[in-house]
């Protein structure tokens, strides 16, 4: 069915789910690559899609800390799962990018720009809190001084489709972050997924002007009333079941007065030091630096790496490392997430996705630790 | 996108005019532009990443006279890949230059106070482009001192400079070893031994403070048992940097990046997490 | 005009001190003079003084047979030295050269030892003081034990 009007910004339109791939079909034809969602190696992951197909109907995930497992869901959602391994910094922030590189010439060496574009990325699934986690990045990366091109580029370019949650993940706590179940703005289109007496479609929010030309091309309707509050009864109903808290109240004064807590030492007997919270975390931004030449030494590469603060040499100065022991590297990447994030960006590092938890291969939940560290700090005052 | 206007972190390149050896492991290299375009102005106490083609970068304060930017100074040990490599460049080298970055020694608000510039070591580097704006703006300050210590009279940085500016009426210079060797006949001791008897007056000065972080912790504390409050005493923070311009996250101390809300810190912002264990 | 005891009222080690300790701390002093490159003490003497360098720079040293004197530190203006009077066997346990003409008030070892001895709480202010200088000297002399400038770059 198509509509009377082109679709404007802030209208909730139905688009059926058979209907889908129009969507992907649209962003293909502007140029888009479409990233999203897949099953793959046992886990949902995010990657390069070709449309409808490579989405993992009737799939979903528990996560438990230090555990994810796929399950098989009863309907045939798209969308039905919680959160995979792998956040959008993937794609935003590449962990692997060549800076410039250099030539040697008659004794001297030249330095030569890049010369490729940044493609246009489609992302296509973005959670609330990842959404979230898009918009902190966007503060670190894109509205500092300087601004890091690459990221600003890719950012610029980019066409965000969000999805909202079907219900919420065990290790999740976007409601004590802020940061959802519930999305406002920063997308271009969120969908609301439902397999109800009407069928099998999605309720689409138009987020922006983008959006509007991008749904234009979708076969599409204009939402009754009674779909809209379906979807935000979805909505309203995974806020309801959170499974874990995290009392924000006062945390950063908190964790600052508490540098010294034995409960930091009570973790480190624990935390491996391994870095995967870093890896999974959404809004972790850490880069190093590789300067690189070729056996010949004619050419020589910057590269820039993801790199996480839970190694010794992220913090080594000439005679040793700052933060030598894992105590002080996991304080280091708590206390920046919940307090020290703060006063450089002014909100929390953390929107509460909950990967850090699920991907600990020992199972340190942030959310306890916390917790621990506050009950420490009310018996000692 | 690249080109070191639009992209933060592609360099400049600069050739190497002179390397000056300053003792056994430190030497000083100055740099001018290798095609005429250059760096914007630094002010003292800044830093600029340094690149040696094919091997590696890294932060190095500017220890040259900040009214004469063209050409940049830097001195530093070779004591990694990257510095050691830099030690064997020749007259002429090229390096990659990214800056100047990171806030800088507060010359405009020290204004009429009497001055207090304590380094220790390799810390003497980052002071001296205040030394020089303080002496050729000299009557804008009250008594200006410096104190400087270094483990032996070999290791000492810019001797003959020390001897210059010793013998000016207008600043007083006072320089310690912790070792005595050869013919030394001066002061012998660390240099925070000076502070207590140093001649400034503690309620109108202002304390630059730059060397190894334990010889700061130390000079912080004898300074404050002086009277000299906390809100009048900075210091020159060091970390890991890879980046140098707030994105890559190595130089963080606290809530604090040392590229950018430093390396020149005011000591009462940070005495929270200074001295902290691994912070 | 300047007199031993304004000296010794005024020099920050004794601040506080009462009127009358002042006096008899006084009457153990006396002013002293060293030219360049004099000895004030020798390793091994009796610690019979201590003094308060008033001006100039006086080195402390201990012999190394095959090496000579190696200064380990120096102590100068209103700084003090020596406490090897206070505790048996009062031995000095290094020599002191003066580095450039110094003046300074000495204070007679056996003199001190005999007012502390009649008055304990003057004894008391005296240990208090002492046990100050002490405690920053070895402060100071740690950090040059760590030789700090060779562990960073």
């Amino acid at each position: 069915m198509a509509a009377t009007k082109s679709p404007q910004v802030h209208d909730k339109l139905v688009i059926a789910r058979d209907d889908l791939q129009g969507l992907f079909d649209a962003l293909h034809q502007r140029g888009y690559q479409t990233i999203g969602p897949t099953l793959r190696d046992g886990a949902i992951v995010c990657d390069v899609i070709r449309g409808v197909e490579d989405l993992p109907a009737g799939w979903t995930d528990e996560q438990q800390p230090g555990a994810y497992r796929l399950r098989r869901r009863e309907d045939e959602a798209l969308f039905g799962y919680n959160l995979g391994p792998h956040a959008w910094k993937r794609f935003l922030h590449p962990p692997v990018v060549r800076l410039w590189h250099a030539e040697r010439t008659n004794g001297h060496f030249r330095l030569v720009q890049e010369e490729e574009q940044s493609p246009q990325l489609a992302l296509i699934g973005v959670r609330a809190c990842d959404l979230h986690a898009i918009r902190i990045l966007d503060r670190v990366l894109a509205h500092g001084t300087p601004a890091d091109p690459i990221y600003a580029e890719l950012r610029r370019k980019a066409f965000i489709v969000a999805v909202n949650c079907e219900q919420a993940g065990e290790t999740c706590f976007c409601v004590s972050m802020g940061t959802g179940p519930e999305m406002h703005d920063g997308y271009d289109l969120a969908l609301t997924e439902l397999i109800d007496e009407g069928g099998h479609y999605f309720v689409a929010d138009v987020g922006s002007a983008k959006g509007a030309v991008a749904a234009a091309s979708v076969p599409h309707r204009l939402a009754t009333d009674d779909e809209v509050e379906a979807a935000d009864c979805k909505v309203a109903k995974v806020a309801r079941e959170m499974g874990r808290t995290l009392d924000t109240e006062g945390v950063k004064e908190m964790l600052y007065r508490n540098l010294e807590s034995p409960r930091w030492e009570e973790i480190a007997k624990r935390c491996l030091a391994c870095g995967n919270c870093t890896m999974v975390c959404p809004t972790c931004f850490c880069t190093t630096v590789q300067d690189v030449t070729d056996l010949t030494g004619k050419q020589a590469e910057r590269w820039r790496k993801a790199d996480s603060c839970f190694t010794t040499e992220f913090s080594h100065i000439y005679g040793g490392s700052i933060r030598a022991t894992p105590m002080s590297r996991y304080r280091q990447w708590l206390t920046h997430k919940m307090a020290s994030w703060v006063d450089q960006f002014g909100t929390f590092g953390c929107v509460g996705c909950g990967r850090c938890i699920t991907w600990c291969p020992v199972g340190i939940d942030m959310t306890e630790e916390v917790k621990a560290i506050r009950a420490a700090d009310r018996a000692r005052v | 996108m690249n080109d070191f206007h639009a992209d933060p972190m592609f360099p400049l390149l600069y050739s190497v005019r002179q390397r000056v050896r300053e003792n056994d492991d430190t030497f000083t290299l100055e740099l001018e532009p290798s095609a005429g375009e250059m760096l914007p102005a630094f002010q003292a106490g800044q830093f600029n990443m340094l690149y040696v083609y094919g091997v590696g970068e890294i932060p190095i304060s500017v220890s040259g006279d900040p009214s004469k930017p063209y050409r940049l100074i830097h001195t530093t040990r070779a004591v990694g890949t990257v510095t050691r490599s830099m030690a064997e460049l020749r007259e002429n080298d090229r390096l990659g230059v990214r800056g100047p970055y990171g806030s800088h020694w507060p010359m405009e608000s020290v204004t009429g106070s009497d001055l207090v510039l304590v380094g220790g070591g390799i810390g003497l580097a980052p002071l001296r482009p205040a030394i020089y704006h303080i002496m050729a703006n000299r009557e804008k300050f009250g008594r200006v001192v410096l104190l400087y210590g270094a483990r032996t009279q070999e290791d000492m940085l810019y001797r003959r400079e020390l001897e210059q500016w010793r013998s000016r009426f207008d600043l007083e210079v006072y320089v310690t070893v912790d070792r005595a060797t050869g013919s030394w006949h001066g002061a012998v001791g660390v240099v925070t031994t000076m502070i207590p008897h140093a001649p400034f007056d503690p309620l109108d000065s202002v304390a630059f403070v730059c060397g190894p972080e334990v010889m700061m912790r130390f000079t912080v504390q004898a300074l404050q048992r002086r009277g000299v409050t906390s809100d009048r005493i900075y210091l020159s923070m060091e970390r890991n940097m890879k980046c140098g311009a707030g994105f890559c996250g190595h130089c963080q101390f606290g809530p604090f990046f040392i590229c950018r809300d430093g390396p020149v810190m005011r000591f009462d912002r940070i005495q929270d997490f200074f001295g902290k264990w691994e912070v | 005009m300047e007199t031993l005891e304004a000296v010794i009222v005024e020099h920050p080690f004794f601040r506080g001190l009462r009127e009358e300790y002042v006096a008899l701390i006084a009457g153990c002093a006396s002013n002293v003079r060293f030219a360049p490159s004099q000895y004030l003490f020798h390793e091994g003497e009796i610690a019979n003084r201590f003094f308060l360098v008033r001006r100039g720079l006086v080195s402390l040293e201990i012999f190394v047979p095959g090496r000579g004197p190696a200064s380990i530190q120096t102590v100068g203006e209103q700084e003090v030295i020596g406490w090897g009077w206070m505790v048996p066997p009062y031995r000095w346990r290094y020599t002191a050269r003066a580095l450039e003409i110094t003046r300074a008030v000495a204070f007679d070892a056996l003199c001190m030892r005999r007012i502390c001895d009649a008055d304990h709480d003057l004894g008391y202010e005296l240990m208090l003081r002492f046990a100050g200088i002490i405690s920053h000297r070895l402060q100071a002399t740690r950090l040059q034990l760590m030789d700090i400038y060779s562990l960073s770059a």
